[in-house]
Protein backbone atom coordinates (compact mmCIF):
# COMPACT_ATOMS: atom_id res chain seq x y z
CA UNK A 1 0.00 0.00 0.00
CA UNK A 2 3.00 2.62 0.63
CA UNK A 3 4.34 1.81 -2.49
CA UNK A 4 1.39 3.09 -4.87
CA UNK A 5 1.09 5.89 -2.76
CA UNK A 6 4.51 6.98 -2.50
CA UNK A 7 4.96 6.76 -6.74
CA UNK A 8 1.31 8.87 -6.86
CA UNK A 9 2.86 11.95 -4.67
CA UNK A 10 6.22 11.55 -7.07
CA UNK A 11 4.42 11.74 -9.83
CA UNK A 12 1.77 14.77 -8.67
CA UNK A 13 5.27 16.65 -7.41
CA UNK A 14 6.83 16.03 -11.11
CA UNK A 15 3.65 17.06 -12.86
CA UNK A 16 3.61 20.20 -11.02
CA UNK A 17 7.02 21.06 -11.04
CA UNK A 18 6.82 20.65 -14.95
CA UNK A 19 3.64 22.57 -14.38
CA UNK A 20 6.17 25.77 -12.77
CA UNK A 21 8.76 25.60 -15.15
CA UNK A 22 5.86 25.80 -18.27
CA UNK A 23 4.12 28.77 -16.63
CA UNK A 24 8.00 30.72 -16.39
CA UNK A 25 9.20 30.06 -19.27
CA UNK A 26 5.62 30.88 -20.97
CA UNK A 27 5.55 34.04 -19.07
CA UNK A 28 9.14 34.99 -19.98
CA UNK A 29 8.97 34.42 -23.53
CA UNK A 30 10.08 37.35 -25.54
CA UNK A 31 7.62 39.67 -27.47
CA UNK A 32 7.54 39.37 -31.33
CA UNK A 33 5.83 40.56 -34.07
CA UNK A 34 5.26 37.32 -35.76
CA UNK A 35 4.03 37.07 -39.32
CA UNK A 36 1.28 39.02 -38.57
CA UNK A 37 2.76 41.69 -41.51
CA UNK A 38 4.03 39.57 -44.21
CA UNK A 39 0.83 38.14 -44.71
CA UNK A 40 -1.31 41.22 -44.64
CA UNK A 41 0.81 43.02 -47.41
CA UNK A 42 0.14 39.52 -49.58
CA UNK A 43 -3.05 39.06 -48.80
CA UNK A 44 -4.01 41.47 -52.05
CA UNK A 45 -2.47 38.52 -53.91
CA UNK A 46 -4.08 35.67 -52.10
CA UNK A 47 -7.06 35.55 -53.76
CA UNK A 48 -9.37 35.64 -50.64
CA UNK A 49 -10.34 38.33 -48.43
CA UNK A 50 -9.32 36.27 -44.70
CA UNK A 51 -6.38 35.90 -43.32
CA UNK A 52 -6.50 32.67 -41.89
CA UNK A 53 -8.20 31.30 -45.23
CA UNK A 54 -4.95 32.70 -46.98
CA UNK A 55 -2.22 30.95 -44.90
CA UNK A 56 -4.55 27.58 -45.25
CA UNK A 57 -5.25 27.59 -48.37
CA UNK A 58 -2.26 29.70 -49.94
CA UNK A 59 0.58 30.22 -48.40
CA UNK A 60 0.98 27.31 -46.48
CA UNK A 61 -1.32 25.08 -49.05
CA UNK A 62 1.35 22.39 -48.19
CA UNK A 63 0.20 22.08 -44.21
CA UNK A 64 -3.26 22.01 -45.91
CA UNK A 65 -2.72 19.33 -48.26
CA UNK A 66 -0.77 17.54 -46.24
CA UNK A 67 -3.46 17.61 -43.09
CA UNK A 68 -6.02 15.97 -45.92
CA UNK A 69 -3.62 13.49 -46.47
CA UNK A 70 -3.75 13.07 -42.80
CA UNK A 71 -7.32 12.49 -42.64
CA UNK A 72 -7.41 9.95 -45.68
CA UNK A 73 -4.62 8.01 -43.82
CA UNK A 74 -6.79 8.02 -40.85
CA UNK A 75 -9.78 6.29 -42.24
CA UNK A 76 -7.36 3.76 -44.24
CA UNK A 77 -5.85 2.83 -40.90
CA UNK A 78 -9.23 2.42 -39.37
CA UNK A 79 -10.37 0.10 -42.13
CA UNK A 80 -7.27 -1.41 -42.15
CA UNK A 81 -7.88 -3.17 -38.71
CA UNK A 82 -11.33 -4.21 -39.50
CA UNK A 83 -15.00 -3.82 -39.86
CA UNK A 84 -16.93 -1.85 -37.42
CA UNK A 85 -18.78 -3.06 -34.77
CA UNK A 86 -22.66 -2.71 -35.02
CA UNK A 87 -23.73 0.93 -33.81
CA UNK A 88 -24.81 -0.39 -30.09
CA UNK A 89 -28.18 1.70 -30.24
CA UNK A 90 -32.10 1.12 -31.27
CA UNK A 91 -33.78 3.20 -33.89
CA UNK A 92 -35.96 5.10 -31.68
CA UNK A 93 -39.95 4.79 -33.05
CA UNK A 94 -42.07 7.54 -33.62
CA UNK A 95 -42.54 10.67 -35.70
CA UNK A 96 -40.45 12.86 -33.46
CA UNK A 97 -36.48 11.52 -34.51
CA UNK A 98 -37.70 11.43 -38.10
CA UNK A 99 -39.15 14.67 -38.50
CA UNK A 100 -36.53 16.38 -36.51
CA UNK A 101 -33.65 14.58 -38.67
CA UNK A 102 -35.76 15.47 -41.86
CA UNK A 103 -35.26 19.27 -41.21
CA UNK A 104 -31.85 19.32 -39.42
CA UNK A 105 -29.84 17.68 -41.79
CA UNK A 106 -30.93 20.34 -44.69
CA UNK A 107 -30.15 22.82 -42.28
CA UNK A 108 -26.66 21.08 -41.23
CA UNK A 109 -25.29 21.07 -44.99
CA UNK A 110 -26.83 24.71 -45.46
CA UNK A 111 -24.76 25.63 -43.00
CA UNK A 112 -21.90 23.92 -43.91
CA UNK A 113 -21.99 24.99 -47.05
CA UNK A 114 -22.68 28.60 -45.92
CA UNK A 115 -19.49 27.82 -43.98
CA UNK A 116 -17.48 27.01 -47.04
CA UNK A 117 -18.20 29.56 -49.38
CA UNK A 118 -18.29 32.37 -46.41
CA UNK A 119 -14.78 31.46 -45.27
CA UNK A 120 -13.17 33.34 -48.26
CA UNK A 121 -13.81 36.32 -46.80
CA UNK A 122 -14.31 35.94 -42.90
CA UNK A 123 -14.23 33.59 -39.82
CA UNK A 124 -15.56 30.17 -41.88
CA UNK A 125 -13.48 27.31 -43.83
CA UNK A 126 -13.67 24.16 -44.96
CA UNK A 127 -12.97 22.96 -41.46
CA UNK A 128 -15.76 24.08 -39.89
CA UNK A 129 -17.69 23.38 -42.61
CA UNK A 130 -16.92 19.53 -42.82
CA UNK A 131 -17.53 19.33 -38.97
CA UNK A 132 -20.84 20.83 -39.35
CA UNK A 133 -21.44 17.82 -42.27
CA UNK A 134 -19.70 15.06 -39.88
CA UNK A 135 -22.27 16.01 -37.43
CA UNK A 136 -24.72 15.94 -39.88
CA UNK A 137 -23.59 12.36 -40.49
CA UNK A 138 -22.88 10.86 -37.12
CA UNK A 139 -26.61 12.16 -36.51
CA UNK A 140 -27.73 10.50 -39.17
CA UNK A 141 -25.79 7.40 -37.89
CA UNK A 142 -27.02 7.27 -35.16
CA UNK A 143 -30.73 7.85 -35.72
CA UNK A 144 -30.76 4.66 -37.93
CA UNK A 145 -27.95 2.37 -36.74
CA UNK A 146 -29.53 -1.04 -37.77
CA UNK A 147 -30.37 0.53 -41.02
CA UNK A 148 -27.44 2.17 -42.94
CA UNK A 149 -27.88 2.92 -46.40
CA UNK A 150 -25.52 1.44 -48.71
CA UNK A 151 -23.03 2.81 -50.47
CA UNK A 152 -21.17 1.90 -53.78
CA UNK A 153 -17.70 0.99 -52.57
CA UNK A 154 -16.06 3.12 -54.96
CA UNK A 155 -17.96 6.19 -54.73
CA UNK A 156 -17.56 5.90 -51.17
CA UNK A 157 -13.64 5.75 -51.44
CA UNK A 158 -13.66 8.25 -54.49
CA UNK A 159 -15.46 11.13 -52.36
CA UNK A 160 -12.77 10.73 -49.00
CA UNK A 161 -10.30 11.07 -51.48
CA UNK A 162 -11.71 14.02 -53.41
CA UNK A 163 -10.54 16.30 -50.80
CA UNK A 164 -6.62 15.44 -51.92
CA UNK A 165 -7.51 14.57 -55.32
CA UNK A 166 -8.53 18.10 -56.13
CA UNK A 167 -6.46 19.57 -54.32
CA UNK A 168 -3.22 17.82 -56.07
CA UNK A 169 -4.73 18.60 -59.31
CA UNK A 170 -4.97 22.54 -58.54
CA UNK A 171 -1.06 21.82 -56.89
CA UNK A 172 0.09 20.51 -60.27
CA UNK A 173 -2.11 22.86 -62.32
CA UNK A 174 -0.23 25.72 -60.34
CA UNK A 175 3.35 23.87 -61.27
CA UNK A 176 2.54 23.33 -64.81
CA UNK A 177 1.30 27.11 -64.92
CA UNK A 178 4.92 28.23 -64.08
CA UNK A 179 3.66 29.39 -60.37
CA UNK A 180 4.93 26.65 -58.53
CA UNK A 181 3.80 23.59 -56.63
CA UNK A 182 0.86 24.53 -54.86
CA UNK A 183 0.50 28.48 -56.30
CA UNK A 184 -2.24 29.67 -58.32
CA UNK A 185 -2.62 32.33 -60.85
CA UNK A 186 -3.75 35.46 -58.89
CA UNK A 187 -6.93 35.79 -60.77
CA UNK A 188 -7.84 32.14 -60.51
CA UNK A 189 -6.65 31.63 -57.08
CA UNK A 190 -10.37 32.76 -55.96
CA UNK A 191 -12.26 30.18 -58.09
CA UNK A 192 -9.91 27.63 -57.17
CA UNK A 193 -9.42 27.68 -53.41
CA UNK A 194 -13.32 27.90 -53.20
CA UNK A 195 -13.01 24.52 -55.33
CA UNK A 196 -10.40 23.01 -52.96
CA UNK A 197 -12.43 23.85 -49.59
CA UNK A 198 -15.91 22.39 -50.84
CA UNK A 199 -14.05 19.32 -52.47
CA UNK A 200 -12.22 19.38 -48.91
CA UNK A 201 -15.02 19.83 -47.10
CA UNK A 202 -17.03 17.12 -48.28
CA UNK A 203 -14.50 14.59 -47.87
CA UNK A 204 -13.91 16.01 -44.13
CA UNK A 205 -17.32 15.54 -43.49
CA UNK A 206 -17.24 11.92 -45.03
CA UNK A 207 -14.06 10.91 -43.24
CA UNK A 208 -15.54 11.59 -40.02
CA UNK A 209 -18.31 9.82 -40.00
CA UNK A 210 -15.88 7.04 -41.27
CA UNK A 211 -13.61 7.52 -38.25
CA UNK A 212 -16.42 8.16 -35.96
CA UNK A 213 -17.92 4.11 -37.60
CA UNK A 214 -14.17 3.11 -36.56
CA UNK A 215 -13.67 0.72 -39.13
CA UNK A 216 -14.91 -1.24 -42.93
CA UNK A 217 -18.28 0.06 -43.14
CA UNK A 218 -20.98 -3.42 -43.15
CA UNK A 219 -21.94 -4.43 -46.41
CA UNK A 220 -18.36 -3.00 -48.15
CA UNK A 221 -16.81 -6.53 -49.21
CA UNK A 222 -13.59 -6.65 -50.32
CA UNK A 223 -13.66 -10.36 -51.37
CA UNK A 224 -14.07 -9.52 -55.17
CA UNK B 1 6.19 39.38 -22.43
CA UNK B 2 4.91 37.43 -25.14
CA UNK B 3 1.36 38.84 -23.88
CA UNK B 4 0.74 42.29 -22.39
CA UNK B 5 -2.70 42.08 -20.48
CA UNK B 6 -3.86 39.76 -18.07
CA UNK B 7 -6.31 37.71 -19.90
CA UNK B 8 -2.99 36.56 -22.22
CA UNK B 9 -1.41 36.09 -19.21
CA UNK B 10 -4.60 33.68 -17.79
CA UNK B 11 -4.48 31.62 -21.08
CA UNK B 12 -0.70 30.93 -20.83
CA UNK B 13 -1.20 29.80 -17.29
CA UNK B 14 -4.04 27.55 -17.77
CA UNK B 15 -2.74 26.54 -20.67
CA UNK B 16 0.50 25.17 -18.81
CA UNK B 17 -2.57 23.58 -16.34
CA UNK B 18 -3.88 21.67 -19.35
CA UNK B 19 -1.17 21.08 -20.66
CA UNK B 20 0.84 19.25 -17.20
CA UNK B 21 -2.67 18.19 -15.98
CA UNK B 22 -2.60 15.81 -19.70
CA UNK B 23 0.76 14.87 -18.97
CA UNK B 24 0.04 13.57 -15.39
CA UNK B 25 -3.40 11.42 -16.42
CA UNK B 26 -1.39 10.08 -19.59
CA UNK B 27 1.57 8.65 -17.21
CA UNK B 28 -1.03 7.54 -14.13
CA UNK B 29 -3.75 5.98 -15.31
CA UNK B 30 -3.27 2.70 -16.91
CA UNK B 31 -6.58 2.63 -18.94
CA UNK B 32 -6.09 3.61 -22.85
CA UNK B 33 -9.17 5.37 -23.11
CA UNK B 34 -7.84 7.97 -20.56
CA UNK B 35 -4.61 8.06 -21.89
CA UNK B 36 -6.23 9.11 -25.57
CA UNK B 37 -8.75 11.20 -23.43
CA UNK B 38 -5.15 12.99 -22.24
CA UNK B 39 -3.29 13.36 -24.90
CA UNK B 40 -6.31 15.30 -26.25
CA UNK B 41 -6.49 17.78 -23.35
CA UNK B 42 -2.25 18.32 -23.50
CA UNK B 43 -2.82 19.02 -26.91
CA UNK B 44 -5.67 22.06 -25.79
CA UNK B 45 -3.02 23.46 -23.60
CA UNK B 46 -0.62 23.70 -26.55
CA UNK B 47 -3.50 25.29 -28.79
CA UNK B 48 -4.33 27.84 -25.87
CA UNK B 49 -0.48 28.75 -25.89
CA UNK B 50 -0.53 29.03 -29.50
CA UNK B 51 -3.51 31.27 -29.87
CA UNK B 52 -2.24 33.89 -27.13
CA UNK B 53 0.82 34.06 -29.11
CA UNK B 54 -1.19 34.99 -31.93
CA UNK B 55 -2.75 37.96 -30.60
CA UNK B 56 -0.69 40.93 -30.85
CA UNK B 57 -1.23 44.40 -29.65
CA UNK B 58 -2.60 45.58 -32.96
CA UNK B 59 -2.49 42.92 -35.31
CA UNK B 60 -3.57 39.24 -35.01
CA UNK B 61 -1.02 36.95 -36.55
CA UNK B 62 -3.33 34.46 -38.71
CA UNK B 63 -0.04 31.69 -38.58
CA UNK B 64 -0.82 30.41 -35.33
CA UNK B 65 -4.59 29.76 -35.88
CA UNK B 66 -3.80 28.09 -39.15
CA UNK B 67 -1.73 26.05 -37.29
CA UNK B 68 -4.22 25.27 -34.63
CA UNK B 69 -6.88 24.57 -37.25
CA UNK B 70 -5.08 21.80 -39.07
CA UNK B 71 -3.68 20.85 -35.40
CA UNK B 72 -7.07 20.18 -34.88
CA UNK B 73 -7.92 18.12 -37.63
CA UNK B 74 -4.71 16.06 -36.82
CA UNK B 75 -5.46 15.56 -33.31
CA UNK B 76 -9.15 14.41 -34.13
CA UNK B 77 -7.79 12.20 -37.19
CA UNK B 78 -5.25 10.88 -34.15
CA UNK B 79 -7.31 10.15 -31.26
CA UNK B 80 -9.72 8.01 -33.97
CA UNK B 81 -6.68 6.20 -34.87
CA UNK B 82 -6.27 5.45 -31.15
CA UNK B 83 -9.38 4.66 -30.40
CA UNK B 84 -9.69 1.92 -33.36
CA UNK B 85 -6.43 0.57 -32.09
CA UNK B 86 -8.19 0.17 -28.82
CA UNK B 87 -10.84 -1.88 -29.36
CA UNK B 88 -8.40 -4.11 -30.98
CA UNK B 89 -6.46 -4.14 -27.69
CA UNK B 90 -10.04 -5.27 -25.55
CA UNK B 91 -10.91 -7.73 -28.16
CA UNK B 92 -7.48 -9.10 -28.07
CA UNK B 93 -6.79 -8.94 -24.52
CA UNK B 94 -10.38 -8.47 -22.89
CA UNK B 95 -9.67 -5.30 -21.38
CA UNK B 96 -8.67 -1.73 -22.75
CA UNK B 97 -5.84 -0.91 -20.26
CA UNK B 98 -2.10 -1.61 -19.76
CA UNK B 99 -0.98 -4.29 -18.00
CA UNK B 100 -0.41 -3.98 -14.25
CA UNK B 101 2.32 -5.81 -14.06
CA UNK B 102 5.40 -5.26 -16.29
CA UNK B 103 5.96 -8.45 -18.86
CA UNK B 104 8.96 -10.75 -18.08
CA UNK B 105 11.14 -11.14 -19.98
Amino acid sequence: MSRPRLSHVLTSLLAGALGVALVLILLELPAHSGLAEPVTEAMDRSGVGHEVTAVLLNFRGYDTFLELAVLLLAVWVAWSLGRQDPVPARSVRGPVLRGTLRHLVPVAVLTGGYLVWVGASTTGGAFQGGAVLGAAGVMLVLARPRSLPRVPRLGLRFVVALGVLVFLASGVGGLLGGHGFMGYHPDWAYALIVAVELAAAVSIGLGLVLLFLGGRVQGDDDDH
Amino acid sequence: MITENLVGEIYLVCGALLFVLGVHALVVRPHLLVKVLAVNIMGSGVFMVLLTAASGPDLIDPVPHALVITGIVVAVCASAVALALMLKVRAATGQARLPSEAPED
